[in-house]
């Protein structure tokens, strides 16, 4: 009988699996098709980068607040290491490496890896905090982060690299000395180096790596350790292990989000709008609204949401007015009570139930 | 003596800092959430006494008074539409709601006001302060911006302490079940809170906009981020803590942007934060909570 049951759950994750990665393959080819016959403008088509970067910092975020249960503000910070990591790596070796993808997937490691490492660093102080505790101090590190990168100077001459957090001239390079970050100008001249089919693989690598986590003995334990702490430290599971292991993979993730950003721009700065708070309550918005804890609800509602304010342009200046009484809307319709009676009321589910039970009765 | 002026108009950026805390913890203390949109009332505030005073020509008294109006019943409908019904929601629920508030109130400005600054005459008429023979000059705005937030906290402990809806707000912030259960009305309560918090942010929103006179749809949001650092500061739901927490944070950004780096200043400030809650998990004043099985 348990063995059954088992096997019965494997199948449905399997099932759910199969659907998710449908989905994402089905968007895939639509657009392919769409590009391909013309009917696609080039406004979307540039949208379409971002948009993968957005559903791989959704997904990679979910992770964190969706498994983890822990909510955290700053992830933007963890994509802002990752491009400006992997950018500064591109740029220092643009001209002797020339195949493209070489070195983009040399530059996906550099930013997973400084990524991760920064989720180390973070990870060691927040996770010792609890629920609205770290919040607002993942935030302050996702600043903190914007900050620092808006100060840093690095340039590169014959002598060597050279690096400063005052300015260009402090850094005492020669005069024909190449600037590689330049404090709140960023980065210039980064290879384009993220295509859509590029993207699209690292969602679904983002997408293979988390549900893999989520339904192993790891992520269990790491939803164990969300469900009930003290019950999970009471059977044996580590909590700083398991919790830090989470953390950083969904900041990794970030990172790889922030390569393909990066890659996407040909100048890379740190304005409010891209790396601040900003951007990680974006992603928030992202997660919550795709349910929280639903791998394949966060993609998609990363999508829809990324197009939306996209669509209602032919709108103007009401778009961000309609995106924001949206979100209100849905959040009302989601979770207040009145709302749920009313869904419960018309809901497919229940009609088929009662057609059901008449039949039944008849 | 440049440190002591410094250290004024710290304490007076931190006193506008701790007026919005106050909101901040006040709500955070009795709704248990995190009011994303206080920054946004700030805001509106600071449009409201522009459009009456400046534009309208009317006396700022009643610019302030009309300001003060128009944020507590906003705060009330806000609360009334958007938060009423997510009370038993997920926090993270509720938190996104006030994001989208938040949205909502700076892009309703957006189309009024437009994005381009307005240039907000100061309403204070008090002269500048001259002390030390001329070498510290202590502006008109200062002065009143210290004395009000000071005013403010002690009529605020004192509504607490003393008045039987301050009681019944300390009663719902620590149980809200059992508060209902002796009679409370806690809708009523929380009601009044945002009633209170947002009249607040009005007074706030014009006391900044008096000190840095610009005005944008943005320009509530970063003071928001600050004041709620300020109420974790000093730990979250504790009105003296929120009253330390802000005006602290006041000063270590004046002094951080005077003597190490003003584009650094928000970065000094974030990770005075982090230090401060890594020694004390709650905050400077905050409770230590005692974990249930």
């Amino acid at each position: 009988m348990m063995k059954k049951n088992m096997k019965k759950t494997i199948s449905k994750n399997v099932k759910s699996n199969i659907i998710t990665f449908g989905i994402a393959a089905a968007a895939f080819i639509f657009v392919q098709i769409l590009i391909a016959t013309g009917s696609l403008s080039s406004l979307m088509q540039g949208l379409m980068v971002p948009l993968c970067t957005y559903v791989i910092l959704a997904v990679s975020l979910n992770l964190t607040v969706g498994i983890l249960g822990e909510l955290s503000l700053g992830h933007a910070g963890f994509m802002c290491v990752g491009a400006f990591a992997s950018a500064f790596f591109s740029r220092c070796v643009e001209d002797t490496m020339t195949n493209s993808l070489v070195r983009f997937i040399l530059a996906l490691l550099i930013g997973a890896v400084a990524a991760a490492i920064f989720g180390v660093i973070i990870g060691i102080p927040v996770l010792r905090l609890r629920g609205d505790y770290l919040a607002i101090v993942t935030l302050a590190f996702g600043e903190i982060i914007k900050n620092i990168v808006n100060v840093m100077y690095v340039g590169r001459d014959s002598n060597g690299f050279h690096f400063s957090m005052k300015d260009a001239v402090s850094m005492d390079m020669e005069p024909d000395g190449d600037i590689i970050i330049n404090g709140a100008q960023g980065i210039n001249g980064i290879p384009n180096d993220s295509t859509f089919i590029i993207g699209f693989i690292l969602v679904i690598i983002t997408l293979i790596i988390v549900i893999n986590l989520v339904n192993s003995r790891t992520g269990r334990a790491v939803m164990a350790i969300r469900d009930n702490r003290i019950a999970a430290e009471s059977v044996g599971i580590n909590i700083t292990k398991y919790k830090m292991m989470a953390f950083v993979i969904s900041a990794a993730l970030a990172g790889i989000g922030g390569v393909l950003y990066a890659h996407n721009l040909s100048t890379l700065t740190a304005l409010p709008k891209n790396f601040g708070y900003n951007m990680s309550i974006m992603i928030l918005v992202f997660v919550v609204l795709g349910g929280i804890g639903s791998i394949r609800g966060s993609m998609i509602s990363a999508v829809i949401l990324t197009l939306l304010p996209e669509l209602l342009r032919g709108l103007n200046d009401y778009r961000m007015l309609i995106y924001a009484i949206v979100l209100i809307l849905m959040m009302l319709f989601n979770w207040s009570p009145k709302a749920k009676e009313l869904r419960s009321r018309f809901s497919l589910k229940n009609l088929f139930a009662k057609n059901k039970s008449a039949k039944e009765a008849e | 003596m440049s440190f002591i002026s410094y250290l004024i108009n710290g304490v007076s950026l931190g006193s506008v800092y701790a007026i919005i805390a106050l909101g901040y913890t006040m709500v955070y203390g009795i709704a248990k959430m995190l009011n994303f949109a206080h920054g946004d009332v700030i805001m509106v505030g600071g449009y409201v006494v522009f459009t009456t005073v400046s534009t309208w020509g009317m006396p700022p008294i009643a610019g302030l008074i009309i300001s003060v109006c128009v944020c507590t019943i906003l705060g009330m409908v806000i609360e009334r539409v958007a938060y009423k019904p997510l009370r038993n929601a997920t926090p993270l629920a509720v938190l996104i709601t006030a994001i989208g508030v938040s949205y909502l109130l700076q892009n309703i400005a957006l189309l009024i006001f437009s994005a381009s600054p307005k240039s907000f005459t100061s309403i204070v008429t008090i002269p500048a302060l001259s002390l030390a023979g001329g070498q510290i000059i202590v502006s008109g705005e200062t002065i009143v911006t210290i004395i009000s937030c000071v005013v403010i906290m002690i009529a605020l402990m004192l509504f607490i302490r003393k008045t039987k809806a301050g009681q019944a707000m300390l009663a719902v912030s620590e149980d809200r079940g059992a508060a209902t259960l002796m009679g409370v009305n806690v809708n009523g309560t929380i009601a009044l809170t945002f009633a209170i918090g947002s009249g607040l942010a009005a007074i706030a929103g014009v006391l900044l906009c008096s000190a840095y006179p610009t005005l944008t749809p943005y320009t509530g949001a970063m003071p928001g981020i600050k004041a709620f650092v300020a109420a974790v500061f000093g730990g979250i739901g504790s009105i003296p803590g929120a009253f330390i927490g802000g005006i602290l944070l006041g000063v270590i950004e004046n002094l951080a942007k005077a003597y190490i780096s003003s584009q650094m200043a928000d970065a000094i400030v974030f990770a005075v934060l982090i230090v401060v809650l890594l020694v004390r998990p709650t905050g400077i004043l905050g409770k230590k909570m005692n974990e249930k099985v």
